[in-house]
């Protein structure tokens, strides 16, 4: 038995600018996610701050969820409009058993 | 004890039972080895992305975060925030890569490179260690989950999680798990909206109940005056002061005595600055058990009531409620913003534990803590933050390594990345990871809320609080809580059966069939899958039952920190660093390992565990990941810089330089 990827997927052109966007969303996500960290850690008073009815701590930690999500959805068009132009409408379809 | 209902056993058993039945249908179809590790590689993402928030939203998420979040409110939500951020270094760093590398096994995407055999041993190692830290909390949620629902012991529901899964993954392996996780994780965000609803739909009240038919108590203060030795005396002449106990500066407990019934009470001053005692709730643990009515030997005692005959003790109660500024007795039908602005305003009574010596027996008292609801909804109540508040260095390195550990762990979780085997291909990966964001991030905006509930509506179980979510659940009805429960339990079975498989394909896949080249046939390769799966489950039950009563939340995040320091520096200088050799990989691998748990267990929680002072640990750190996790990434550089030279004047040719990998 071979030991190799389950699929074949050597075909994808568009791995490396996949690569390089996801490292790019990763970077911005870790520096918003290292604020709410860093004012936990050396402020955390300006945590309790008032924002209408709630305050900063349940924004900043709501919105690192939401934020979350949305990045995946802009990420996800991205790439497979990427996927698309490079490796064609149905790359996705093509897949290749090694069993 | 909790009270039964055989209408819940019912729902419970009749849940089991199907989740079972969808295990024994898709046995049938699962004949190889890539059928029983990857699901034959052939799920829908959309399938698969649900089945990644079942695999996810464990007994940690479910039980241990909304049981945090309902003892110390923000900091319980912290967990949420920093278990969804991963899934980002998940999405963007690891997904596509892990599942053009891999086949079966974490082993396989990191050494698809290198094909070593020291790759092999540390990646297969480091599978076995992080399955079984993670193993840890979802049996003790497993524990938690039965007693009040069957009213059967911890144990006994540890050893049932044990039993069933091991029938699971030893008939049908990734396949049923998959779709276990699928129904599982579905039904988990479904009715967690509910029980959101009904909490925002019933509001907020100072008079809650535990349960329908219960009746609100309302905790008693007494009047004292100090005498020359400062020793509480009552003022109401009902009550005698038998003794008192100081457990720790500040604090002082009262053994009072009423008509022949005792009780303890906490010394503290009421709104006017009087002194007082209040109500509180306690354990005792005797030093010579006693026979309760039905002639059984009971060594812990609820409130002076053999723990055989007692209720449980549950609480939590708003003292000044508060709606649009003014002080209120009840509001309902609120929205979120409401509720939370509600809560922000008001006073909510929170208990806290000190536990001391009575005589030979040892005692542990729960007393009540009116905290601010601004102070609920900011950092710090658990998390010592705030220089002001005589917050440490020590605590704040402790609160950043447990969000770095968060962070960087998932995208470590070998049972969490061998989903990636299950779809077709790379894309797919990509896109149920999107689907499980989703779901994933949706369920933990809801625990805040849960936890939020349960810490006001009277229903913490003050010994464990791991069953807040569901115990909220009963507090609405006995069938919204049966079916939370069931599905609870098969949260648990479902991450165990991941976690299972992940482990027994560690050891048939990684090296029996690699690293020792036993050639096994594809027949022969499931099977010892199938006697790993036994195996692990019973190291399992065995760890379920020791670790009791700690928060399942709070050990999957040393789960995440053996992960994120053992796996994540190898998958991504595997990815981003061409310099990266099989001796960096290993070494990193073998220190991440060792650092982490050695940490661990030289931590003052570890030290609390065996029965010894928190200070006597040789370090004060909890979370090993802000040492660990660096160490790991630091020695796999240096290791494979040195090896890499080694290697050029070995050959003295450019050729010698690994070849660059495919991203």
């Amino acid at each position: 038995m071979k030991h190799g990827p389950a699929t074949d997927w050597s075909k994808d052109k568009a791995s490396s600018f996949k690569t390089r966007i996801g490292v790019w969303m990763f970077i911005l996500y870790a520096i918003i996610y290292a604020g709410f960290v860093i004012i936990n850690t050396f402020n955390p008073k300006i945590m309790g701050s008032d924002i209408g009815g709630t305050n900063l701590a349940i924004i900043y930690g709501f919105g690192l969820i939401i934020f979350a999500l949305m990045l995946a959805f802009v990420y996800n068009a991205i790439c497979t409009a990427a996927e698309e132009e490079l490796n064609g409408p149905d790359a996705d379809l093509e897949q290749s058993e090694e069993m | 004890m909790y009270e039964t209902s055989s209408w819940a056993i019912a729902i419970f058993v009749a849940f089991v039972s199907f989740v079972l039945w969808i295990s024994y249908h898709f046995a049938r179809k699962t004949k190889t080895a890539k059928g029983y590790f990857a699901a034959g590689g052939n799920i829908h993402w959309s399938v698969n992305g649900i089945a990644f928030a079942g695999d996810y939203l464990s007994a940690a998420s479910f039980l241990g975060i909304c049981g945090m979040i309902a003892t110390v409110g923000y900091d319980g939500f912290l967990y949420s925030i920093g278990y969804l951020a991963g899934w980002i270094v998940a999405l963007f760093v690891v997904a596509e890569p892990m599942k053009r590398l891999g086949k079966f096994t974490f082993t396989d995407a990191i050494d698809a490179k290198f094909n070593s055999k020291g790759v092999q041993l540390t990646a297969a190692i480091s599978t076995l260690v992080v399955s079984t830290f993670y193993l840890i909390p979802q049996m003790v949620g497993a524990g938690t989950l039965v007693t009040p629902l069957l009213g059967l012991p911890h144990w006994m529901g540890v050893v049932m999680v044990g039993t069933i899964v091991i029938i699971i993954v030893a008939t049908a392996g990734m396949a049923s798990t998959t779709y276990v996780q699928f129904l599982k994780g579905g039904l988990l965000i479904i009715f967690s909206i509910t029980i959101v609803i009904v909490t925002l739909y019933n509001g907020l009240t100072t008079h809650p109940k535990s349960s329908r038919d219960t009746v609100y108590h309302q905790l008693a203060t007494l009047p004292v005056k100090l005498n020359a030795e400062g020793q509480p005396q009552p003022q109401d002449w009902h009550y005698k002061l038998l003794s008192t106990a100081s457990p720790a500066k500040g604090f002082v407990f009262a053994k009072l005595d009423k008509d022949n019934t005792q009780s303890w009470w906490h010394l503290t001053k009421d709104q006017n600055g009087e002194d007082v005692l209040t109500e509180t709730y306690w354990v005792t643990v005797l030093a010579n058990p006693v026979t309760d009515k039905k002639g059984l030997k009971v060594s812990t005692l609820y409130n002076g009531i053999p723990i055989t005959e007692s209720k449980p003790i549950q609480e939590g109660h708003i003292e000044k409620l508060k709606y649009n500024g003014k002080e209120v007795d009840s509001v309902s039908n609120l929205s979120i913003a409401e509720f939370l602005q509600s809560i922000k305003e008001s006073t909510i009574v929170r208990f806290l534990k000190k536990t001391f010596p009575d005589g030979d027996d040892k005692v542990t008292v729960y007393y009540q803590t009116p905290t601010s609801g601004k102070d609920i909804l900011t950092p710090g109540i658990l998390f010592k933050v705030d220089s002001a508040k005589g917050a440490t260095l020590m605590n704040k390195l402790n609160f950043v390594s447990l969000m770095m550990a968060l962070f960087f762990g998932t995208a470590a979780l070998p049972h969490i990345l061998i989903r990636y085997y299950t779809v077709p291909t790379p894309a797919a990966a990509r896109k149920s990871t999107i689907v499980a964001i989703a779901a994933i991030g949706l369920f933990y905006v809801l625990t805040l809320f849960m936890g939020l509930g349960a810490m006001v509506n009277g229903v913490v179980d003050l010994t464990d609080n791991n069953m807040s979510a569901p115990l909220l659940a009963k507090s609405f009805g006995i069938t919204l809580f049966a079916i939370i429960s069931a599905i609870a339990f098969a949260t648990v079975l479902g991450t165990v059966s991941g976690l299972i498989v992940a482990a027994s394909g560690a050891v048939a896949h990684d090296l029996m069939d690699r690293f020792f080249d036993m050639k096994l046939t594809d027949k022969k390769k499931v099977q010892a899958g199938k006697i790993a799966a036994v195996s692990v489950g019973c190291i399992a039950m065995l760890l379920g039952v020791a670790f009791k009563g700690m928060n399942v939340s709070y050990l999957v995040g040393w789960a995440f920190a053996v992960a994120a320091s053992a796996n994540l520096p190898a998958i991504i200088m595997l990815l981003f660093w061409k310099g990266t050799t099989k001796q960096g990989v290993a070494s990193s691998i073998i220190v991440g390992i060792l650092s982490s748990v050695g940490l661990i267990l030289l931590s003052p929680d570890m030290f609390e565990r065996y029965g010894m002072l928190r200070t006597a640990a040789p370090i004060s750190l909890d979370n090993p990941g802000i040492v660990s996790i660096p160490l790991s990434f630091i020695v796999l550089v240096v290791v494979s810089l040195l090896s890499s030279s080694q290697k050029n004047k070995q050959y003295l040719r450019p050729s010698a330089v690994p070849e660059k990998l495919a991203v």
